[in-house]
């Protein structure tokens, strides 16, 4: 029982970083209809750019800098880069981020080398918060739910409570119709890709030194965030927060506990072949769920995507 | 499939003259391909040719999703691999493979393949866009996945390998040289291009471009957009297979890297880099995206950015890709006015080549600067072997991007004006 | 369409067509591994290592035969089987007639079984592979061939020497076994629970399991089970980014015994787990390094740091490959007659400059050589690695490792 607990609280910690990746692509998703294959690449940038500030300035410096830059490059690809390619459709706008998803790797493989890099937790948080049941759990991870808790609520906050939010909810509805209202839709395209892209870069500086930052981080978690935001719904930030939670503790769990198929096909009523190596549903019987774990998102996202295509939580169609 | 595509040539040949023009391109292609082994006779010059003509099957099954059909898969590669391990296994199943001439392995890829697409598609082509592409991802991401679990059928890490030459021979031929086997690929290379160009002509073919274009008006029209959607799916996955059962047959070993996404997203960047408007869009893409990969990865270890950075270049300056950019010459030269391009091109293009490599140079010094050994201060660019420590390298090749990119942007307006000049048609304003 | 692309191909293809023709007083060895991508670091500290060891034990001695030298031509496969395959036909038209590879044991499959292939199509210009990284025992077993030779002790072999270290402290009792998904990890894991099994019956596998190899963000669930079975110590297979996110993992979330495994030092690894990792890495490994075995070996290293600073002497065989190459030329009297060149490598015994006697095994073409267990620390470290202070210092020595080991492989000589 008290290993539930860890899981639950590790999941959490899962679900909240992959939120913080994805709430930012789900409102440029919704409002630009751009798939940003390059969104986590912002997200390997952020890391790259906080180590490079620690080194300097030590780690504080960078979770407060390295979004701001990685946020000011967003804003100036989208002007200089999606905003010319715009005009030629969607995919070709899609394609893009792709390419630049490559490129940014290549970039960061060209400025800091291949290798891993040694970017750190501080010596503050540094150490165990508490423990359960002789499982500790780290301080800094109880400092990434603080922090991706606090920026849900900041987020939230300007959403619903300001104009500028008022606008882009709307946007997310009806962006034709705010567009016909006069505002400076292209402004606010720019403003949410700069933001969305910082959020990205947020992850990135506290996710960087638990994960490791290292020139394959984008990749490792690029597509697993666009399936986050199909299953909790396009344009939907709660149904992102659903979603990432969702994901963090499926996978979570499935790896935290040996379910056998196995027993699933002895349960079944089938027999195991004897001796095991030479049948040819080998694998199928020696399967276990850490195996599997990583996919399952992937599998829930077909099949979502083929009886509710709008997610669980979208109004739109995706 | 193979079957059908040779009555519409027949009746082609009925038509008479007008399409004598339409066969000149493959006549001469398939000239030109026979030709190629005996100008380049080397063995490694032979296996890139074969490199690029499945490369370039696969990037024509591509653009018919992409292209003719406007669905984007970022999982095309599963199908290619799927039908390549069919035929590695068919390989190795000897009592089958003995009596079996090897020219007809890649049917087996290519059912293979299109079995798949069959499943696939019946769920995915239900919707174009976005909902397309995301299962298209999620269903790459899956198989893929399952190539390091199924160790039965894919090999686990290693892959699974066989041997060609245990086939029936054909005509004496085993197979044991590239050579013997670049006219195998050639032979489908030919077959199925040909295949891909004659359904885009099929009603079933033009129809995935109106479903492309306005899915809306083609459903009023009294076509079903999915059924057109599925049948293309089905027929991209057919020559997928094929393209993965000739992987096969040159390198005899199908991996994971086969399935993977990586795969599946080079496939893309061939495709749209040689344009996906055009139906050699892709052939032009295949070949330049495999000289890059192969030959460019020989001299320099950054081809990847360079290659990243030509990418993000085609998509923002010439979204049409190659072909397109080449295609924008057809108006001039059939007014007859090509020739007033020639000064203006030469005056921007010859300081933008310089522009771009001496870029590539300050690059590479640059990376040697960073990354070389200590005391390994030597470094050799363009047939030039100086230090990296001398700032003469670092100045001529920064002044002369500098220069040419100065002197490209002041001639851009005169070429921009003589484009004008050359499209116009004089005779149609007058 | 076609033409025109064919112009600019006929100017790349005579480039290649030129660099073809292999000049008669250098003997070239093509190194094909990843010198771009995400080993790429791997690669390109391996092919300084070769470039040295070819440049300072063959040609600044004289050379081999009547003064002919090595070359190292660089082929990068990016880590992919396919790639490997079009390199190697490049290289083989360049008149190349050695082909040295390590990373991945997936690439070395697909290099030999092409090699097998291309030697029995091709007898007149056959070439030798010379494996000097990839462990996995199929390729000394049933996947061998007489071209394939392999200078680092494979997968069952260190195996068999963690075990005996293992099983000589009473303490351990419960031990967890951990690895990737794939052939290698499938080794690794199958050799522990066998090997404890018969050294230390007593021992309990406390868990036993495979991850997605290079797929895993967070190790935090695995390291949680680790830590509630209450195991003693972890063995693993995990290399790059999955054994140091897994050891981090496992040394932040509580456990405090020591993590057996073979491939955690160097390229960056050494470094990031620094302090964290002091007395808990454990690695089963070859050519001893700290302390430096001999004075030949210190100079050796040394004069390697002053010519790459952030390089690592990390693969101490290589110098065994690029000696015993040499050695097997000069008594075969020919560079290009692989097969007599082949059969001088049989057999062979040489001493290595790391210390003890390497054995070239007929049988299956497997070296057998001292295998070393080593611990990560900053004390007693004359060589640190990621010039980060720390290293690995030798605590164990098993001469002649897997000397009797059986092996399936039935070996067809030409």
């Amino acid at each position: 029982m008290d290993l539930v607990l860890v899981n639950l609280i590790d999941g959490l910690v899962t679900g909240l970083l992959l939120f913080m990746l994805s709430a930012g692509l789900t409102l440029i998703f919704s409002m630009m209809g751009v798939l940003n294959f390059a969104h986590a690449s912002f997200y390997m940038l952020g890391a790259y750019f906080a180590y490079q500030i620690s080194v300097y300035l030590g780690f504080w410096m960078g979770l407060l800098v390295a979004p701001l830059i990685v946020g000011a490059l967003g804003a100036g690809v989208e002007r200089y880069g999606l905003r010319r390619v715009h005009q030629y459709g969607h995919v070709p706008e899609l394609i893009f981020t792709f390419g630049l998803a490559l490129l940014i790797e290549e970039v960061v493989q060209f400025i800091w080398g291949k290798d891993q890099i040694p970017y750190e937790i501080p010596g503050i948080l540094e150490g165990a918060a508490f423990a359960i049941a002789g499982n500790t759990i780290p301080l800094y991870k109880v400092f990434m739910i603080f922090l991706s808790l606090a920026i849900f609520g900041g987020l939230l906050f300007v959403l619903t409570k300001t104009r500028v939010g008022m606008i882009i909810q709307a946007a997310l509805s009806y962006p034709r119709t705010v567009e016909a209202l006069g505002h400076n839709v292209p402004l606010v395209f720019m403003g949410v890709f700069g933001v969305g892209t910082a959020l990205a870069g947020v992850a990135g500086v506290i996710a960087g030194p638990v994960l490791s930052t290292f020139p394959g981080m984008a990749v490792v978690l690029g597509s697993i965030v666009f399936v986050t935001i199909v299953i909790g719904g396009l344009g939907s930030l709660g149904g992102a927060l659903v979603a990432s939670l969702i994901i963090g503790w499926m996978t979570t769990f499935a790896k935290a506990y040996d379910m056998r198929m196995e027993d699933l096909l002895t349960w079944m009523g089938l027999t195991k072949p004897e001796p095991i190596w030479d049948s040819a549903w080998q694998d199928l019987w020696t399967l276990t769920s850490p195996q599997v774990a990583d996919i399952l998102p992937y599998l829930l996202m077909v099949l979502i995507l083929i009886f509710r295509p709008y997610g669980l939580f979208g109004k739109r169609d995706v | 499939m193979t079957a059908t595509t040779h009555k519409p040539q027949s009746a082609d040949f009925a038509g008479g003259g007008v399409t004598l023009a339409g066969l000149a391109p493959w006549l001469i292609a398939v000239a030109f391909l026979l030709v190629m082994p005996f100008i380049f006779t080397s063995n490694s010059a032979i296996t890139i040719m074969n490199q690029m003509a499945i490369t370039i099957i696969f990037a024509l099954s591509y653009n018919m999703l992409l292209g003719q059909g406007g669905m984007l898969s970022f999982g095309h590669a599963v199908y290619m691999g799927v039908g390549g391990f069919v035929c590695v296994h068919v390989m190795n199943w000897d009592g089958f493979f003995s009596g079996l001439p090897l020219p007809v392995l890649p049917i087996f890829g290519g059912l293979f393949g299109m079995g798949l697409a069959l499943i696939v598609g019946s769920f995915s082509t239900r919707r174009a866009g976005t909902v397309f592409a995301m299962i298209s991802l999620g269903v790459g991401e899956l198989i893929a996945a399952c190539s390091v679990i199924i160790v039965v059928f894919f090999g686990g890490e290693e892959g699974v390998s066989g041997d060609r030459t245990y086939g029936l021979p054909v005509f004496g031929i085993e197979f044991l040289q590239q050579i013997e086997v670049y006219y195998l690929i050639v032979f489908w290379l030919v077959l199925s291009a040909l295949g891909m160009f004659l359904f885009s002509r099929t009603p079933v073919g033009r129809m995935a471009n109106a479903v492309r274009d306005n899915p809306e008006r083609a459903e009023f029209l009294g076509y079903s957009a999915r059924w057109v959607r599925f049948y293309s799916f089905v027929a991209a996955g057919f020559f997928a297979g094929s393209a993965g059962g000739l992987f096969a047959i040159n390198y005899e070993i199908l991996t994971e890297e086969n399935l993977n996404l990586a795969t599946s997203g080079t496939i893309l960047l061939v495709t749209f880099l040689g344009g996906v408007g055009f139906f050699f869009g892709p052939i032009i893409g295949a070949i330049v995206f495999t000289l890059l990969q192969t030959v460019l990865s020989l001299q320099t270890e950054l081809w990847a950015l360079y290659v990243g950075a030509l990418f993000v270049a085609t998509v923002m300056f010439f979204p049409g890709g190659l072909a397109g950019v080449i295609m924008m010459h057809v108006p001039p030269l059939v007014l007859g006015k090509l020739h007033l391009l020639v000064k203006p091109y030469i005056k921007v293009l010859v300081p933008g080549l310089v522009c771009i490599l001496a870029t590539a140079g300050f690059i590479e010094i640059l990376f040697h600067a960073r990354h070389a050994a200590l005391g390994d201060d030597e470094m050799t660019l363009y047939w030039v072997t100086f230090s990296h420590l001398n700032p003469l390298p670092w100045i001529v090749t920064g002044g002369l991007a500098v220069g040419g990119f100065w002197l490209a942007r002041r001639h851009a307006p005169e070429l921009a004006e003589a484009w004008h000049e050359a499209n116009t048609d004089r005779r149609a304003s007058a | 369409m076609r033409k025109t692309t064919g112009i600019g191909l006929s100017a790349v293809m005579a480039t290649l067509l030129a660099a073809g023709t292999a000049s008669a007083d250098t003997i070239k060895i093509a190194f094909i591994d990843p010198l771009s991508g995400p080993f790429a670091s791997t690669g390109t500290n391996g092919l300084h290592q070769y470039e040295f060891a070819a440049e300072t034990l063959v040609n600044e001695k004289g050379g081999v035969l009547d003064g002919d030298t090595f070359e190292i031509v660089a082929f990068d496969n990016k880590t992919s089987p396919k790639e490997s395959l079009v390199q190697l036909q490049v290289a083989i038209d360049q008149g190349i007639r050695y082909v040295v590879q390590g990373n991945s044991s997936g690439v070395a499959h697909a290099l030999t079984d092409a090699i097998e292939k291309h030697n029995r199509r091709n007898p007149d210009d056959r070439v030798l592979f010379l494996n000097y990284s990839a462990v996995d025992p199929a390729l000394t077993n049933e996947n061998c061939n007489f071209w394939h030779f392999r200078f680092d002790a494979n997968a069952d072999i260190k195996m068999d020497a963690l075990t005996d270290v293992i099983a000589e402290q009473d303490d351990i009792t419960k031990v967890y076994v951990i690895g990737q998904d794939y052939s290698f990890g499938k080794a690794v894991s199958s050799a522990a629970t066998s090997f404890l099994g018969e050294k230390r019956p007593d021992i309990e596998i406390v868990g036993n399991e495979l991850h997605p190899i290079g797929k895993v963000k967070d190790f935090t669930p695995y390291s949680r089970k680790i830590v509630s079975s209450g195991a003693d110590a972890v063995i693993t297979g995990n290399w790059g980014a999955d054994m140091l996110n897994l050891g981090k993992s496992v040394i932040d979330n509580g456990f405090d015994g020591p993590i057996y495994t073979y491939y955690a030092a160097a390229d960056g690894i050494t470094a990031a787990f620094g302090e964290s990792g002091k007395d808990r890495l454990r690695l089963v490994t070859e050519g001893q390094t700290n302390p430096p075995p001999n004075d030949r070996a210190a100079a050796y290293i040394e004069a390697f740091k002053a010519k790459y600073p952030d390089g690592n002497m990390s693969q101490t065989r290589i110098t065994n490959v690029i000696e015993m190459l040499a050695k097997a030329i000069n008594e075969a009297g020919t560079a290009t007659d692989v097969v007599a060149v082949g059969e001088a490598l049989e057999g062979m015994e040489h001493e290595s400059m790391w210390g003890g006697t390497l054995y070239m095994r007929p049988e299956d073409h497997q070296l057998i050589q001292d295998v070393l267990i080593t611990v990560h620390t900053n004390e007693g470290i004359d060589y640190d690695l990621d010039n980060s202070d720390y290293g690995q210092r030798m605590e164990h020595r098993i001469e002649m490792a897997g000397m009797d080991s059986p092996t399936t492989c039935k070996m067809r000589r030409p």
